[in-house]
Formats: structure tokens, sequence, C-alpha cells
């Protein structure tokens, strides 16, 4: 008699609300389960979230009880702050360098290191991963670019007759971009490119023998044909670490460049939403920052994601 | 024999002798690209002092020495608070928050891979979606959020968020779906078994690799925890960020300085080779499914 209690019910016996009620009751245990991570997930992503999008239309500042003030935060950083302006302008052409160009190194160096015989995979695997996983190792590039007898660029540049005096790579406004751009180029193949190179061990084989029989001609016709629609879901997954990655960026310049990089020659929404938040206490107006930032992604996110779909095809 | 065959046959047909080189080459430049700056880190960790200041500076090292280690560990001792304690909070920090993720997000992962129940895909859409959120957006709510349960300044600021970390439970979750088969979780089901027990000792040994994984990141995000906006007493303070304060000591530290990075970067470094092997198993199946 019990087990009939727990038995599924046919959704066309009872109606929708009724089913719904005894299915999540047959599942109790589910919900048991999902319960402590549900609980920390809603506590310190989806309400940090939401919280964020109500504060943003208010003048909260942490001292004073917040007044709604609608979206005037929003036309003021659109109409009377230059300074975002250019941070979206840097956030946006750093995004579109980065962005693809980590993607597509992390992947083309994924199926190079895929064809290389698995004692020196693992080698090649860690030199390229390293940098990612060692926390601020990236700081070396202050060092090599320095202006002082420790800046090796600077030096070897005087010695070969190019320069005649350092360059302060770091204050000078023309480097600071491609520079930082090099750095995050350098520790771009993290997770995505992990993600890659088992993808491409997935891959069936016997996809590639089909193909060769099909008439693949070479490797790039078997990369197209073959490697790259069966990759769909790390493709994906990639993209969306790429994304967050580049729109997100803004520690690397922080350390090398320190805040506010010069003339904002770096300044990306990033460091916009820190200094309004961190250091200004305006957070109304950080929020409503950190909201665009995150509608931003989600456009970039759901524009990748067509593209990735239509290759995938 | 003949399968073997066909495969040889295929790599011939496919593999340009041009393109082999072409690709050699593109390795190796993009390959120095990576690895220089890394070989310039650990030969200026070993350089004497002489050296550091030499100019022009030379890129690898000569008279290599551990004094920039033994520097370091000296430092370490002058500090106000006892090295040991930063330390042991990060030591601290990163098991209770790996360990306290690993088992809400296996056992949530669970469920929604292997329990059919209403909102489990709109919950699992949610979770996906987050993957994009990046933290420090919602760095000051969750400041908060943590004043209200009045977390601020402890090390529950630092581990509870850690236990919500969106990418473990994607991992683990993929590979619930594709490597526990519903068959043996069924006759389990069918002796008796709960839910929980299932989930435990049937289901986990079965995605050894996926947890693993999970392991590494959550420890290596961890480690690397700098200064926290939620820390502010001296004693609850990061060992990377009291390296930090080290290494901010300008000019006369950079020899301590060269050897704390490279020390900071070993341990990531080893457990990364550790696992490796698991790693590269595990990302196979964490990809989206669209």
């Amino acid at each position: 008699m019990a087990n009939k209690e727990l038995k599924a019910v046919h959704r066309t016996d009872i109606s929708r609300a009724q089913w719904v009620l005894k299915e999540m009751w047959r599942n109790k245990v589910a919900y048991v389960m999902i319960l402590p991570y549900m609980l920390v997930f809603t506590l310190f992503t989806i309400v940090p979230v939401l919280l964020s999008a109500v504060i943003s239309f208010t003048d909260f500042n942490m001292l004073q009880w917040p007044n709604f003030v609608g979206v005037s935060n929003y036309v003021s950083l659109f109409f009377d702050d230059d300074i975002f302006l250019i941070a979206v302008k840097n956030t946006f052409i750093f995004a579109a360098i980065v962005g693809p160009a980590s993607y597509l190194l992390s992947f083309l160096v994924a199926w190079f290191i895929n064809e290389l015989p698995p004692k020196i995979r693992a080698l090649v695997t860690l030199i390229f991963y390293a940098p990612s996983i060692s926390g601020q190792v990236y700081l070396i590039w202050a060092t090599l670019f320095s202006a002082d007898s420790q800046g090796w660029i600077n030096a070897t540049l005087i010695e070969v007759g190019i320069i005649s005096t350092p360059i302060t790579f770091f204050q000078n406004a023309n480097y600071v971009m491609p520079l930082c751009i090099v750095v995050a180029l350098w520790t771009s193949l993290g997770t995505a490119f992990l993600s890659f190179i088992a993808g491409l061990q997935g891959v069936d084989r016997a996809l590639y023998e089909a193909g060769a029989v099909d008439g693949v001609r070479n490797r790039w016709q078997e990369l197209y044909y073959i490697t790259l629609p069966s990759m769909g879901p790390q493709l994906m997954f990639g993209a969306i670490m790429s994304i967050t990655g580049s729109f997100g960026f803004g520690g690397v310049v922080t350390a090398l460049c320190g805040f506010p990089s010069v003339d904002y020659a770096a300044h990306t929404i990033m460091h916009h939403l820190e200094d309004y938040a961190g250091q200004r206490y305006e957070i109304g107006y950080s929020s409503a920052i950190a909201v665009i930032l995150f509608l931003i992604m989600i456009g970039a996110n759901m524009l990748v994601k067509n593209i990735i779909s239509k290759l995938g095809k | 024999m003949a399968k073997l065959r066909t495969r040889k046959h295929r790599v011939v047909l496919s593999r340009s002798t041009g393109g082999d080189a072409g690709i050699t080459v593109v390795m190796t430049i993009l390959g120095l690209f990576m690895v220089l700056p890394m070989v310039y880190t650990i030969a200026q960790s070993l350089k004497p002092l002489d050296e550091l200041w030499m100019y022009p500076p030379r890129f690898l090292v000569s008279n290599p020495t551990l004094k920039n280690f033994t520097d370091l560990f000296s430092l370490m001792n002058t500090s106000w608070v006892p090295f040991s304690r930063y330390v042991f909070n990060t030591i601290f920090n990163s098991i209770f928050g790996t360990a306290g993720h690993l088992l809400i997000a296996s056992m949530c992962a669970y469920a929604l891979a292997k329990i059919r129940f209403p909102g489990s895909t709109g919950m699992f859409t949610m979770i996906r979606t987050s993957l994009m959120f990046h933290t420090t957006v919602t760095t000051i709510t969750s400041f908060i959020i943590m004043s209200a349960f009045g977390w601020i300044d402890t090390p529950l600021a630092i581990i509870i968020p850690a236990w919500g970390s969106t990418l473990g439970l994607y991992l683990m979750k993929q590979f619930m779906d594709t490597n526990v088969a519903d068959a043996i979780l069924e006759s389990a089901r069918l002796d008796g078994a709960n839910e929980f027990y299932t989930f435990w000792v049937i289901a986990m040994p079965m995605v050894k690799p996926a947890w693993l994984t999970l392991i590494i990141y959550s420890f290596q995000g961890l480690w690397n925890q700098g200064a926290s906006i939620y820390i502010y007493s001296e004693q609850l303070k990061s060992f990377n960020y009291a390296i930090g304060q080290i290494t901010a000591g300008g000019i006369k530290r950079a020899g301590a300085s060269a050897a704390a990075t490279v020390l900071m970067m070993m341990v990531p470094i080893i457990v990364f080779v550790v696992s490796q092997s698991n790693i590269i198993e595990t990302m196979g199946s964490s990809g989206m499914k669209d």
C-alpha cells in the first residue's frame, strides 16, 4: 500500500497544480539534498545580484538610509560621467581583443597539444597552464618591463640601440593597454584551455576514421567537419569563461599600473565599479555600474551562444 | 589488426609535413612566450643580490643561491602576528571551504542529475547562468548580507561563500549525468537503500575524477585568496596577504619578493601535477549541453 502512494501519477489524471504538489511530495528527499547548496547559492549569488539591482535605483552610501532616485544613476553614468564612458570603451576594446584571442589561443594550443605523444603532452600542458594557476606570478611582467636596473626589456632595448633612455612602460598611456593585453593573454590559458584539452581527447576516434574514408583531406577539414561539431559543450563552456574573464578584467591592470592607471588609459568598468564601491562608498551608483556590466556579459553570452550553436550544427 | 592499420593510414592521409612544421614553429613561439617569464621568475629568486641589481641585467642566474629564500623566512619571523598564524588561516579556510563545497555541491548535483523533481531544470538553468556572474559584481551586497549574519571578520566570511561556488556544482552535475548509470541506482533503491546512501556509497566513487578536480579548483581559489574586504583583524588574514606585505617592501625586498612569488606558485603547481591526469579526464565532460 505504501508503494502505491509513492508511485508517479500521470499528469492527465489530475490538475497541474495537484500533480506538481504530488511530485514534490514524492521527491521530498531531493529537496533535502539540494537544500544546503541552494541556501548558500541563494544567499551569496542570487540575493546579492537582486539586491544590487534594487540598490542601483537608490542613492545608498552606507551611512544614510537610501532614497529612491529612479534611473538617475543610470542617466548620470551615460550622460555626466566621462570616465565611465572611457571605462566602457576600454572594456569593449579589451574584451574584443582578449576574449576571442584567448579563446582561439586556448583552442589552438589545446588542439596542437592533442597531436603530441602523451608524455610530452603532459609537460607542454603544464607549461601553458602554469601562468594561470600560480596566483600573482604575472607580476614578473612588472619586473621585466620596469624602468630601473632590473628591467630586462629596457636594458636590452638600450643595448641594441633602439632607445637611449628607459621607457616607463607602466606610466605611459601609450603602452599600458597593449601591455596589459599581452599579460592578460599570458594568463588566459586556464579553465577553458583544460576543458578543450579534455574535450579533444574525448572525440570518438572512429569519427576520424570514417571522415578519412569519406574524403577528409587534411587536418583543417578534419577540424572543421569532425572535431568542432563534436565539441559543442566544451566550446560553450570555454566561451563563458572567456567572456567573464575579459569583461571582468581589472585586477591585472591595478597590479601592474596602479590605480587609477595613467590618464585612465587602461581604466575598465571593473575599476570604475571598485572605485565607487570601495573608495567613494557610493553604493547606489556602483550597483548601477554592476548591473550594466552584468547585462553586457549576458548579452555577450547570448551572442556567442548563437555563433557556437551554428558552428556545432 | 586491420583496425590498427586503418588508423595509421588515417594519420598519413590527413597530416602534411608542411603543416607539422608550421605547427611546431607556432607552438615553439607560443611556448617560449609562455615559459620565458616563468623561467625569469625562478631565475630571479635564485639570484644573489649583486646579480639582482647588476646592470645590464642578465636573464638567467650565474651563481644560484638560496639566500633569498632564507631571507624570506627570516623576514617571516619578524612579523607582528606569527607567520604560522597566516599559514594556519589559509590552510584552515582551504580545508573547510573545500570540504564543505565538495559535500553540499555533490549532494545537490546528485539530486539535480539523478532525481527528477519539479523545479530541477529551472534550478540548474539558474546555476548555469550564474557561471557568468563575476564575483566582484556581488561584493558589496555580499558584504551587507554577511554583516547581517555577523560573519564579517570571521573565517565564515571566506568559508561559507566558497561552499556556494558554481563551477564545482556544474562539474559534478555533468559527471553524475554521464558517468553514473541509472540502472545501478535503481537496483540499489529496490534493495532498500535511501537516496543519501546511494549518493554517498554508490554514486560518489563513480565520479572520483570530478571531485578531485573540484578539490583542485576550490583549493587553488582559497590558496590564492589575498586581502579580503570581509576580514580586517590581522590575526585572521591569509598567507597570500602576508606574503604581499613582505614583498611590498620595495627595492630592498626584491630578493625575498622573488622568492615569495616562487614559493606561492609552487603549491598549486604541485597540486596540479599530482592530479593532472585526473583533471584532464574530468574536464572532458564538463562542457555545457545546449
